[in-house]
């Protein structure tokens, strides 16, 4: 009886929606709430639930649906209004930096990963390939970050093959602000993406909603706010390659020191035409002071009672029969 | 970690702005400010919401900064394949009814104010205003954005008909700087674009050498002064 009402209620939602807009280009489609109905496989075949289950399923798999399915965004929605706490996600605090330098692109990136108020990571990779001549720094979500550099990196790779070329900052760009803005900023990923190509050097912001910038320096995370101020006084444009870099450490240790999501180490990528330098953990200001060179010592161990081995009991005799021999 | 809102730098880019298409004898010429707020921290100072869609049609930009850049990208590459079938240059008129149309469609989901104006040979120079719920209007005039409520009346006494292009392109400059003065989501520098049968032709007023209204003072020790420093082109893109 329950299941049923379940199938009628999700078939209600389902209608009562509109969602066939002949003369809208930008509305995404909704799929069928077909993943209710996966626990009915394990009924009894004669249950004329299973038969719903086949006559969907049917109907389901002839066309695939496209589009993001945001129905499960408002149960989630509805849950957390009636008390249910959302499990938690691994943020990036962060403070990620680039600016443009006479011959290119300088990346910046602190490495803490937060969940919540716990530092999960100590030493994170925040700044991503995306191309031999590309590389892209992301805030947020960590998964979303992550999925999303690696989805259009792939996605640059093909185009690569395709056209025999070099891959250009737009295009990621493009593809990146397309992806975010299909998933209406449910996707936490805030990214600063720079890159040499042949019309030269480019640095973008890329907001989780989907819009971008392009300017000279930028900074992006929790602790933009701190890193900006160190930018907007010292910035000026033609900077040498070392300027740069110690300007981007600059601004991410203010990062480090002045946000709480930002902490450990600063990660630095120089991009400029035809290379490219990624310098991990490029500055260390917070080592672990704590460790003593001897090591720990107890002064009393676990005692040991009693030592008695069991063998494991053997349910199955194995008899070796004459036969083939296994072939590969 | 409780943030504030006000640092909350993941909140919807949104662009406070003040946005401007005025016609004049000859052509159009369309004025915005530069600044981009994601709550109450500014995200880009000096950004560009003046967007070129087709050779002779530019838009002003408006509201959720994702949204109205995905619906000019959109109307662009329409544009672009309406150039190709037709043969010829599109009118103001096309580009203006293809973002209409997105913007009315799509009413539920988008939240963005535009500015179409160009200059074709048939008609000649052109303002459409296509605020928020995708009403389209062809006027004289048009304004747009937060900062445009401090610019009702002042248009109302100031605006001429037949002004020639520097009265038109200093009323502009006038109209955005006064917005900035009043308005706290609009700031930063004012950008404008003359278009006429010649051509386009792009201005850039620095947030410093804008006329000083009630109780301003004057800048000094001003960030701008850093750019003289290196090269006199403030910001290449």
């Amino acid at each position: 009886m329950q299941m049923t009402t379940i199938i009628q209620m999700s078939k209600q939602t389902v209608n009562t929606s509109k969602l066939e807009n002949p003369h809208s280009v930008l509305q995404p489609k909704i799929s069928l709430l077909f993943y209710h109905f996966s626990d009915l496989k394990f009924l009894p075949i004669v249950s004329p639930l299973h038969k719903l289950y086949l006559k969907m399923s049917n109907e389901a798999m002839d066309v695939p649906k496209t589009g993001f399915s945001f129905d499960l965004c408002r149960r989630n929605e509805m849950l957390t209004k009636k008390g249910l706490k959302s499990p938690g996600y691994l943020k990036t605090g962060t403070t990620i930096v680039g600016l443009i330098f006479e011959n290119g692109v300088i990346l910046g990136a602190d490495t803490r990963a937060t969940e919540g108020p716990i530092v999960a990571d100590k030493n994170c990779e925040k700044i991503h390939y995306m191309a031999p001549n590309i590389y892209c720094c992301g805030a947020g979500t960590a998964a979303d970050t992550e999925a999303v550099t690696d989805n259009i990196s792939s996605q640059l790779k093909l185009h690569r093959y395709h056209t025999g070329r070099e891959s250009r900052v737009v295009t990621a760009l493009t593809l990146l602000k397309s992806h975010l803005f299909r998933y209406q900023g449910h996707v936490s990923a805030a990214l600063v993406l720079g890159g040499v190509d042949v019309t030269g050097p480019h640095l973008h912001t890329i907001y989780p909603h989907g819009s971008t910038d392009t300017l000279p320096f930028a900074t992006m995370g929790s602790g933009s706010l701190a890193a900006m101020a160190i930018f907007e006084s010292e910035y000026r444009e033609g900077l040498t390659r070392d300027e740069g870099v110690n300007l981007v450490t600059k601004a991410i240790c203010s990062g480090i020191f002045n946000d709480l999501g930002s902490g450990s180490n600063v990660d630095v990528c120089v991009i400029e035409k035809g290379k490219k330098e990624y310098l991990r953990n490029h500055l260390t200001p917070n080592p672990r002071t704590y460790i003593s060179s001897k090591g720990y010592t107890f002064s009393k161990k676990t005692e040991v009672l009693l030592t008695k081995i069991t063998p494991l009991k053997e349910l199955v005799d194995v008899v070796p029969v004459g036969g083939d021999a296994m072939e590969e | 970690m409780d943030r504030d809102a006000t640092a909350d730098v993941n909140a919807p880019h949104s662009m406070g702005t003040t946005i401007i298409g005025v016609t004049y004898n000859g052509g159009v010429i369309l004025g915005a400010d530069s600044r981009t707020s994601t709550g109450l921290y500014v995200a880009n100072r000096a950004s560009d919401k003046i967007t070129q869609l087709t050779d002779n049609v530019y838009i002003c930009r408006s509201g959720s900064a994702a949204d109205s850049q995905i619906v000019s990208d959109y109307v662009r590459y329409f544009l672009h394949q309406h150039t190709i079938q037709l043969g010829q240059p599109a009118t103001v008129k096309v580009a203006a009814n293809l973002v209409r149309l997105l913007s009315y469609n799509n009413k539920n989901m988008l939240q963005t104010g535009i500015i179409v104006g160009g200059w074709d040979k048939y008609e000649g120079g052109k303002i459409y205003g296509i605020p928020l719920g995708g009403t389209i209007l062809e006027q004289p005039f048009a304004i747009g954005g937060s900062g445009s409520s401090y610019l009702y009346g002042f248009f109302d006494q100031a605006w001429k008909e037949g002004m020639t292009k520097d009265e038109a392109e200093q009323l502009v400059v006038k109209a955005v700087s006064l917005a900035i003065a009043r308005d706290g989501a609009s700031g930063g520098v004012v950008r404008t674009v003359t278009i006429n049968n010649e051509g386009v032709t792009r201005n850039f007023y620095p947030g410093d050498q804008l006329p000083l209204w009630h109780e301003e003072v004057e800048a000094h020790n001003s960030l701008l002064d850093i750019l003289n420093a290196s090269s006199p082109e403030p910001m290449s893109t």
